[in-house]
């Protein structure tokens, strides 16, 4: 199964490695044509910013959104993947272009600043032990609607949910040797 | 519970930032120009390189009060610059919460033996390197991020290109070495056996390096990409040039589609007057800055 990380900018290889060890065929996705043979998607972390217009000014906005709206394609976005996503965004620059795929309202660093980044145990939903969760000026999902299924939680918000063919997680599970939720995410893309 | 400031987190953060552009800035309207262009962050300075070159003097750590500004003023995070070995101008910039800190030669160094024990700190710290010896040795020092020295200041990019090459030949080196080899090589570079054999293994640097120093045009952005870097720093190339926002759009674009040599003739097109540069023989041994902090 083909699967495509979304090379604009950010943790792209360390996601390519997650899903090359997952059993997946993996392959960065930079243009239409690239994007037409995946079946799943990450959109890794990095900056929301720059990652939201880039994928404006690469033309891939429009068949992202349709293909993740007419269920053809599984989108996985991890921390700026997360607010790249969202319905609604607190905390970001006016007008900063996204994809608004999820019923969800994300707030930006919502933790603080790089000092305050830090990683935690988290228990998620489904699976067996905890997780660890490395959290980098992360964003929270603040509201969902009914649809959206929440996976993790801390005090602060949810930091890990699903809404049928989309999942967003705060944290990076790229950057730790765990590979469920990699796993979770390509199971995802088998049954659509 | 949580735990802050490990060296995950602080390495993580640089991985963040692969593939980006990060911009010197000197003011709030400069670093909102910088976001929107769709810079991975800024750094924050009184004067960009080719200013301080101009000035002569002591160079130091930018007023709190500036770096404040403009982090308050834009959401990617904000670096800010300290003096070699400066450890209070650290842990002000700590204090205030500046995301992330250049131990830099292009400030006059404070100190001419030691660079700060970066592990005492919970904000990241990117270290200039001339060679692999400098990148390990900054690394064991607790830097998350390395960069090419360059020779900043100058939008002449042939020291970035030179000290890239140089990283890359020496890791090639390494891999191709068997492992009880590394000892003596360890002994010439003065760095551990541990982190030459981490190396050795990925076959890269153990955290992440972007270029510095130099980088001007987004031609310059793609040759670095090219011979390997993860990343560009720009420090006076784009406000120096007559059309700044112009030239960061194109040097952030550049950057992503680095191998796309058709985008690059595209966002090349019509960007005004680049910043007018130096050439390296007329620089004398007092005004290389690269030698500051081996």
């Amino acid at each position: 199964m083909k699967i495509g990380v979304l090379s604009i900018q950010g943790a792209v290889s360390e996601h390519l490695k997650h899903l090359e060890l997952c059993g997946a065929e993996a392959v960065p996705v930079k243009s239409k044509a690239e994007l037409s043979a995946v079946k799943g998607l990450v959109i890794p972390g990095g900056e929301s910013t720059t990652i939201g217009k880039l994928i404006q000014a690469a033309g891939l906005d429009k068949p992202i959104k349709e293909r993740a709206e007419n269920g053809s394609l599984a989108v996985f976005g991890t921390c700026a993947g997360m607010v790249v996503m969202a319905g609604e965004v607190t905390d970001g620059l006016e007008g900063q272009p996204r994809l608004e795929l999820m019923d969800t309202r994300v707030k930006r660093n919502a933790f603080g600043r790089q000092r305050e980044s830090f990683e935690t145990e988290l228990d998620f939903k489904s699976f067996d032990r905890p997780l660890t969760g490395v959290f980098i000026r992360s964003p929270i999902i603040t509201g969902a609607g009914e649809k959206v299924e929440v996976l993790t939680s801390l005090p602060e918000g949810i930091v890990a949910a699903r809404q049928d063919n989309l999942l967003a997680v705060s944290f990076h599970p790229e950057l730790t040797g765990d590979r469920r939720i990699h796993h979770y995410f390509l199971k995802m893309c088998r049954q659509l | 519970m949580k735990e802050q400031g490990t060296f995950r987190v602080k390495k993580g953060m640089a991985q963040m930032q692969k593939g980006g552009v990060i911009m010197d800035v000197t003011t709030v309207e400069q670093a909102q120009i910088a976001e929107k262009a769709g810079a991975v962050a800024v750094m924050a300075l009184e004067r960009v390189p080719a200013d301080i070159r101009a000035a002569g003097g002591v160079a130091r750590m930018a007023d709190p009060t500036m770096v404040k500004k403009i982090m308050d003023a834009v959401t990617v995070p904000v670096m800010a610059k300290v003096r070699i070995g400066h450890i209070a101008e650290a842990q002000i910039l700590e204090e205030i919460g500046a995301d992330y800190i250049d131990e830099s030669e292009v400030l006059t160094p404070a100190d001419e033996e030691y660079h700060i024990n970066k592990h005492g700190f919970k904000v990241p710290f990117v270290c200039g390197a001339r060679d692999l010896g400098e990148a390990l040795r900054r690394i064991s020092e607790g830097a998350a991020m390395i960069r090419t020295k360059g020779e900043p200041g100058t939008g002449n990019v042939v020291e970035a290109v030179r000290h890239m090459r140089k990283v890359m030949d020496q890791i090639r080196q390494v891999v191709g070495k068997a492992e009880d080899e590394l000892v003596v090589l360890a002994k010439e570079l003065g760095v551990s056996v541990e982190l030459l054999k981490e190396v050795k293994q990925e076959g890269r640097l153990p955290v992440v390096n972007f270029a510095a120093g130099g980088i001007a045009s987004p031609a310059d952005a793609s040759l670095m990409m090219q011979l390997g870097s993860d990343g560009i720093f720009v420090g006076s190339g784009i406000f120096k040039s007559s059309n700044p926002q112009k030239v960061a759009e194109a040097i952030v674009k550049a950057t992503m589609n680095y191998n796309d040599p058709k985008l690059l003739a595209e966002v090349s097109k019509d960007l005004g007057e680049a910043m007018p540069g130096l050439e390296m023989s007329t620089l004398t041994e007092a005004n290389r800055m690269q030698e500051r902090g081996a």
